[in-house]
């Protein structure tokens, strides 16, 4: 192949993990899911080159949401459910963004679940992780909708009621284009499955498990260690069959890690022409003609 | 006869066109310079129930539709039976010859000319659908008024274009045999109307004049949810939206939508929601979002009466007092409410541009009567909008090396970058947060920033605009009042002031903050003062209370749904004296 004529390629600087970090120390309890996570993602940024300001994180609230603090990148820490819709606007207005949303099980499932299903049928091209530790942390222990059938917490001293919402099953049921599930103690393949996810051209949704290492006893590292399975040690999986990832996402005895679902498809924004030149940002807004719109109203 | 002003109203069951025969009636007026206003009534059904639909068209500058209606088209029984009494002296009902009652209706009125035409039979006869009528009725209105026939089929052509020639020529067909019934078989002319000077004049709502306000201050991103009586802003933009590149969609909920609004304001994009009260009530946690992470936010509010679905139709100005404090905890917002769709257009400039300089919530209040109601205007001059973006760094070379979003300055308002530019990052945290926007639960740093947020109040203040003052200031007589009431007050003083009676209005359009000074001024140099407002409990009149410690007694208060008409608002002041 003929190398390119014409300009040089532009000159990227290379940043490291700990360019990541901001003054603030993380606050998680020592063994939290989240430091694993934080860690993953900090990897993720480096291999991927990119750069604090060409990420906009939109958080939830929750321990998960307050890591807002310890990751240098624009961030937006949003109320609480309220994540997704605040990046789908910031997507729309600069599409040239990496947009990623981090925020618990909670926050996303139960209070959020709206927004979640309708952003999964949008296929907005940004990355959603999800940190599920199957509690409320931040308010000491109440079940969330993850929480398994039968769980005790001090809000369901009797055990939980519900069945669990599984949010694997609910995003492919609802459309988005690429599903994985990572575990935070194994950061190897959590990173892995980051970096896809954000590559991925779509709405991406990685649900992360993680311990609770103080309020939830039994959903511990043992735990998952022992009951997780591996997608990719699956002989022939395929992953652009969506009925064998439903079925896979139901499976109750093992709990599968990896990557379920990756289609490409039409993204939300690329049908949209007022921002296929430029984003909407970008536009000059300072004399805006309207003269010819007044014609309709004769 | 010569007239300068005539009241029209065409009434029928919902589906029969009924608000295209207004608008219709509006626009061929409007077209040739008159002045006119218009309102219609509608229950919140598809079909059936009943609709209504007042024009007024006069040669002089009109604020409000009024009481007398010339000219009543009665499609059905009970528009005679609602609307009857509504017909002045000497006035003319029009109705269909299968209204079997008419005799009854006749009775109780000798003083107004009953005229019958088969619009049903005219229909029939032409093989047009039932819906047609109303084209009939636009051709009898039209020889009633000796006006311009010609002008009539222009605007059916123009309006109905859309739909292919068939539709348009058998409309067109329908208006002129109304039009020949009427001059043929009955040589029957109403009313002539003075001639005015052609102009050609633009009808806009008030939702209308807001979305074009917003186009103008460059709004790149709109959502909203679908409710009445704001969700046309949302067709309007959506019907543009290549064209000016802009992105407009609905979204899950009004939480999603106010949400997506502020991403997007977050993100360096001007943008705007548009709901009612009940998707407001969803909207409130969020707005304080906004306010905490100092978000440019705006917002508009077209009130319906409530609480619940309440009448989705009609109109009241019931939500003051909780737009003025719409969310938890204590923060700065603007309250804007303009008094017609002018006011409209201009003040939706004004919002951009004082959500953008204060980087705060800015919220719009309409009600259903301005949001949906045409007023006629020459072209708004767009120029006068001018875009004003405040502190906002773009070029990465101007973001300070150790850059910091929520810097304590004088004015309160610090310099905000937007994802993307190098050198700018910073957390934009709904939790209460340092200068750089790191969690920050300390107790002088909760005061400082609670302190800086407010001080931006004092700079504020000098850009709102404060009451305006309507009419005489000897009055012995002061209205009190805000928003949509505008007009009808003004017309019901111009009637008050020629009978030397003087009264003059103080009118209220930015509400919030809220000037003690001015206001406490103005009442030390009034007399007698009322407040009239569009509501049950007189919120604008709690808010001057709140505010001065003034409690204004006289109230004139309507809550019917239904707006003020200028004859009402002189009924009742009447009767306070």
């Amino acid at each position: 192949m003929a190398r390119s004529k014409g300009r040089p390629k532009k000159k990227r600087y290379h940043l490291k993990t700990v360019d990541f970090n901001t003054e603030r120390k993380p606050s998680w309890c020592y063994g939290c899911g989240n430091y694993g996570i934080w860690k993953s993602l900090k990897k993720t940024f480096v291999s991927l080159n990119l750069k604090p300001h060409e990420i906009l994180i939109v958080y939830g609230v929750g321990c998960s949401g307050n890591g807002a603090n310890f990751l240098k990148t624009y961030a937006f820490h949003a109320l609480h459910g309220r994540a997704l819709p605040v990046a789908t606007g910031a997507k729309l207005a600069n599409h040239k963004l990496n947009v990623i949303i981090i925020g618990g099980d909670g926050d996303g499932i139960s209070i959020g679940g709206n927004h979640f299903i309708h952003t999964c049928r949008r296929n907005i091209n940004m990355t959603y992780f999800l940190c599920d530790n199957k509690i409320y942390g931040l308010t000491n222990g109440q079940a969330s909708s993850t929480s398994d059938k039968g769980f005790k917490t001090k809000s369901t001293p009797l055990g939980v009621r519900e069945k669990p919402l599984n949010p694997v099953l609910l995003s492919l049921s609802a459309g988005a284009t690429f599903v994985a599930r990572g575990f935070s103690g194994d950061t190897r393949q959590l990173t892995d499955i980051m970096k896809k996810a954000i590559k991925h051209k779509g709405f991406s949704f990685v649900d992360i498990i993680q311990p609770c290492i103080t309020l939830n006893k039994v959903n511990t590292y043992d735990f998952y260690r022992e009951n997780i399975c591996n997608l990719s040690d699956i002989k022939d999986y395929d992953k652009s069959d969506l009925g064998g990832a439903i079925k896979k996402s139901m499976e109750e005895e093992k709990i599968p890690v990896g990557i379920f679902y990756q289609v490409e498809e039409p993204l939300y924004e690329e049908g949209l022409k007022q921002i296929e030149r430029k984003p909407l940002v970008d536009h000059i807004i300072t004399d805006i003609d309207v003269n010819r719109l007044f014609n309709r109203y004769y | 006869m010569k007239v300068s002003n005539i009241g029209w109203k065409i009434g029928g069951k919902a589906g029969y066109g009924i608000k295209t025969a207004g608008l219709i009636f509006s626009k061929i007026f409007a077209k040739k310079g008159y002045f006119v206003i218009d309102n219609n009534e509608y229950p919140s059904v598809i079909k059936g129930g009943h609709n209504n639909y007042t024009v007024r068209v006069s040669s002089d500058e009109i604020l409000s539709i009024n009481k007398s209606i010339n000219i009543l088209i009665a499609l059905n029984e009970e528009t005679l039976r609602l609307h009857q009494d509504e017909v002045t002296y000497g006035g003319y009902i029009v109705y269909d010859e299968c209204n079997s009652n008419i005799d009854s209706f006749k009775k109780s009125r000798k003083d107004i000319n009953y005229v019958m035409v088969p619009f049903s039979k005219i229909i029939s006869e032409l093989g047009a659908s039932k819906i047609m009528i109303n084209s009939v009725s636009l051709g009898v209105s039209v020889a009633l008024l000796n006006y311009d026939l010609e002008l009539l089929k222009n605007v059916i052509k123009d309006f109905f274009k859309s739909k292919g020639t068939d539709i348009v020529n058998l409309n067109i067909k329908s208006s002129e045999l109304g039009f020949k019934y009427l001059r043929e078989k009955l040589k029957l002319n109403a009313y002539d109307l003075e001639i005015v000077k052609p102009s050609g004049k633009v009808l806009v709502t008030g939702n209308d004049a807001v979305f074009l306000g917003a186009v103008r201050s460059g709004c790149k991103f709109y959502a909203a949810y679908p409710m009445n009586p704001s969700y046309p802003i949302l067709d309007s933009f959506a019907s543009i939206e290549e064209d000016y590149n802009i992105v407009a969609r609905d979204a899950e909920d009004e939480i999603a939508v106010i949400n997506m609004v502020m991403g997007a304001s977050f993100t360096g994009a001007r943008a705007m929601a548009a709901t009612s009260g009940g998707g407001f009530s969803l909207m409130n946690e969020s707005i304080g979002s906004a306010a905490m992470t100092e978000t440019p936010l705006v917002v508009v509010l077209s009130q319906r009466p409530s609480p619940a679905i309440g009448l989705p139709t009609w109109t009241e100005q019931g939500d003051l007092l909780f737009a003025t404090h719409a969310s938890h905890g204590e923060f700065l917002r603007v309250i804007i409410a303009p008094g017609d769709p002018e006011e409209c257009f201009y003040f939706t400039g004004k919002a951009f541009n004082l959500a953008d300089k204060y980087q705060l919530p800015v919220i719009i209040m309409l009600d259903k009567y301005l949001s949906e109601s045409h007023f006629s205007y020459d072209k708004f001059d767009f120029k006068k909008i001018n875009v004003d973006r405040g502190k906002m760094l773009t070029d990465s070379k101007k973001v300070d090396d150790e850059y910091k979003r929520y810097i304590n300055t004088e004015d309160g308002v610090s310099p905000r970058t937007a994802p993307g530019v190098e050198g700018g990052v910073f957390i934009a945290n709904s939790e209460e947060h340092d200068q750089y926007g790191y969690t920050d639960e300390s107790a002088h740093n909760r005061k400082s920033m609670v302190d800086k947020r407010f001080r931006k109040i004092k700079s504020l203040m000098e850009e709102i605009p404060p009451p305006r003052i309507y009419g005489p200031t000897d009055a012995e007589i002061t209205i009190w009042s805000w928003g949509s009431c505008k007009g009808p007050i003004l017309e019901a003083m111009s009637i008050l002031n020629q009978k030397e009676k003087k009264v003059n209005l103080v009118h209220f359009t930015y509400l919030y903050p809220f000037d003690n000074e001015i206001v406490e001024g103005i009442v030390r140099e009034t007399n007698k003062n009322i407040l009239v407002e569009n509501n049950k409990t007189a919120q604008l009149g709690k808010i001057i209370m709140m505010n001065t410690g003034y409690r204004i007694k006289n109230k004139i208060l309507k809550y019917s749904g239904r707006q003020f008409l200028p004859e009402e608002i002189i009924n009742g002041i009447e009767k306070i004296e």
